[in-house]
């Protein structure tokens, strides 16, 4: 079967080690850092405009792939909700000794609650591991797309990219 | 019988954009649609869009289409709704248009005339495929995000595009489980980040499958699908028998150009454009003087392009009342031209850029 986001829906390895949205692994263990999972050329740029620290260039043309400056980004998150293809996330690794964070956009009802332990699942919906629910961000800046963010044990901080939902 | 400037046909994203910058030009305008309310299908489109930030990208499609109103009211533009056209009659006053109004006829002579009707899906046909349960994915669209009604709770997706693709996300937030999207090509024909919000949520995508029959008794119950080859034949053994209760099929959409046929306007045949296209010049006009088109009409594309075609068209229009001198509209439909030029790059849209080429090449005398 064929790898990648034109044959799965989920980009593979390979891409996400190309992808100019997506930092080193260095960066990881620094702190609290986006990691934008856009590989496919597509018209669009809200990303851009997004970030408070203009630490994503998207430029021109539209279509090219948003690109993140490590050193600019301070893992604030904004991005988050402001990406049309929820395709970025907020990966804390380092959250303490063994858990890591990791927030994405989650915009099924009901929400979780902060503190409850959940289902992660990673790209491909399939069950992970259990984590625990840390925040649930919504507000009017992001349009009805909540941020929920989970704490996992830390290997798997670039694997779980969302939860069941209900 | 009436007289008018100028008259758009259909208030969809297009017809929208295009009846503003008619009215922003000082042009007097009446926009007309047949439906209960405007707004095309802006709103039941509740993601946020994509496209350039400065032009409403990341904005939800109803926000949009509210946004549109607002302005299309304050422009002094009138609106005139639940009023299907059934004729476009170039005249030698000017164009006619014959429309129905609370089961009256009525007729507007207009001196210029944008066609901005959409286009509308695609159908597909299998044994069973007249099941109740089975329908278009705008449809199902229409049921969920407008009238809050799901139409079923175990869904099978036919096709990857966009539409396909979006509409099962937007099923799964009203509570619906989609089953597998099944698409006949060998790969993702929309975004994939619209394909990945769906695999996150565990909905399987599989490419090189089709639909073979939907079985059950009063209504679809059950689908069976099939793994296909290259030259979409079925093969044998690989078949699949789901329990569904819904059917939704995104296989594509074509331009709905009757007025455009009626009215006389050349056409060329482009199949990534949804198939015949009225022909039409770098100011939207058609072959017919006077009339023109923008949006799915002038070849099927998104939201996005639609807006834009539809403002270049208002600017043609406004230029060509002479509302505008030439050296004030140049560099406004250059500003639009450029924008369109821009949401037509990349992988998906280099495809429809060079469609619109041919298109445009077919109004040189190309064809």
């Amino acid at each position: 079967m064929n790898e990648g986001v034109k044959y799965t829906g989920i980009p593979s390895a390979e891409e996400l080690k190309t992808c100019p949205g997506v930092v080193s692994v260095s960066r990881l263990e620094k702190g609290p850092v986006a990691v934008i999972e856009c590989v496919q050329q597509i018209p669009c740029n809200p990303c851009e405009k997004a970030c408070p620290f203009g630490a994503i260039t998207v430029g021109q043309p539209i279509t090219s792939l948003p690109v993140i400056n490590e050193e600019k980004c301070t893992g604030c998150g904004l991005c988050i909700a402001c990406c049309p293809g929820l395709a970025i996330f907020r990966v804390h690794k380092n959250y303490t000794e063994t858990t890591s964070l990791v927030d994405f956009p989650f915009e099924y009802y009901p929400s979780p609650q902060e503190g409850s332990v959940v289902d992660c699942v990673g790209r491909d919906g399939q069950f992970i591991t259990k984590g625990k629910v840390n925040k649930v961000k919504k507000n009017k800046q992001s349009d009805g797309t909540t941020v929920v963010s989970v704490e996992v044990p830390k290997k798997y901080c670039m694997e779980v990219r969302s939860i069941y939902r209900k | 019988m009436r007289k008018v400037q100028s008259l758009v046909i259909g208030a969809g994203p297009a017809g929208l954009a295009a009846t503003i910058e008619i009215a922003k030009g000082g042009g007097e305008v009446v926009l007309i649609d047949e439906n209960a309310k405007p707004g095309g299908q802006l709103f039941k489109q509740i993601h946020k869009f994509f496209g350039s930030k400065e032009h409403r990208a990341g904005i939800r499609g109803y926000d949009i289409g509210t946004q549109l109103l607002a302005e299309t009211t304050s422009s002094g533009a009138e609106v005139l709704l639940d009023s299907p056209v059934y004729g476009v009659y170039p005249h030698n006053e000017g164009i006619m248009v014959s429309y129905l109004h609370r089961e009256q006829e009525k007729a507007l002579l207009a001196e210029k005339v944008i066609l901005a009707s959409g286009g509308m899906e695609n159908t597909l046909s299998f044994p069973g495929s007249t099941l109740p349960g089975i329908m278009g994915a705008g449809c199902a669209q229409t049921m969920i995000n407008v009238n809050r009604v799901l139409p079923g709770k175990k869904v099978i997706m036919v096709g990857s595009g966009n539409v396909g693709l979006i509409v099962s996300y937007q099923l799964m937030q009203a509570g619906a489980d989609v089953l597998a999207l099944i698409e006949g090509a060998p790969s993702i024909g929309g975004y994939g980040v619209h394909a990945g919000k769906i695999r996150r949520a565990g909905t399987p995508i599989k490419v090189s499958h089709t639909i073979k029959r939907a079985l059950g008794e009063n209504q679809v119950e059950a689908v069976e699908i099939v793994q296909v080859d290259d030259k979409f034949r079925p093969l044998a053994g690989t078949e699949e028998i789901i329990a569904a209760d819904t059917v939704c099929i995104a296989v594509g959409l074509s331009p709905l150009t009757e007025l455009a046929w009626l009215c006389g306007c050349e056409f060329t045949y482009i199949p990534l454009l949804g198939g015949h296209v009225p022909i039409h010049n770098e100011n939207m006009e058609t072959s017919v003087p006077g009339i023109y088109v923008a949006g799915d009409i002038a070849g099927v594309e998104e939201a996005s392009t639609a807006m834009e075609e539809g403002r270049l068209a208002g600017i043609a229009v406004a230029q060509a009342l002479g509302l505008y001198p030439p050296e004030e509209a140049v560099p406004l439909k250059e500003e639009v031209w450029n924008r369109l030029n821009t949401l037509r790059t990349g992988p998906f849209g280099q495809k429809r850029f060079d469609a619109k080429v041919e298109l445009l090449q077919a109004a040189k005398g190309g064809n």
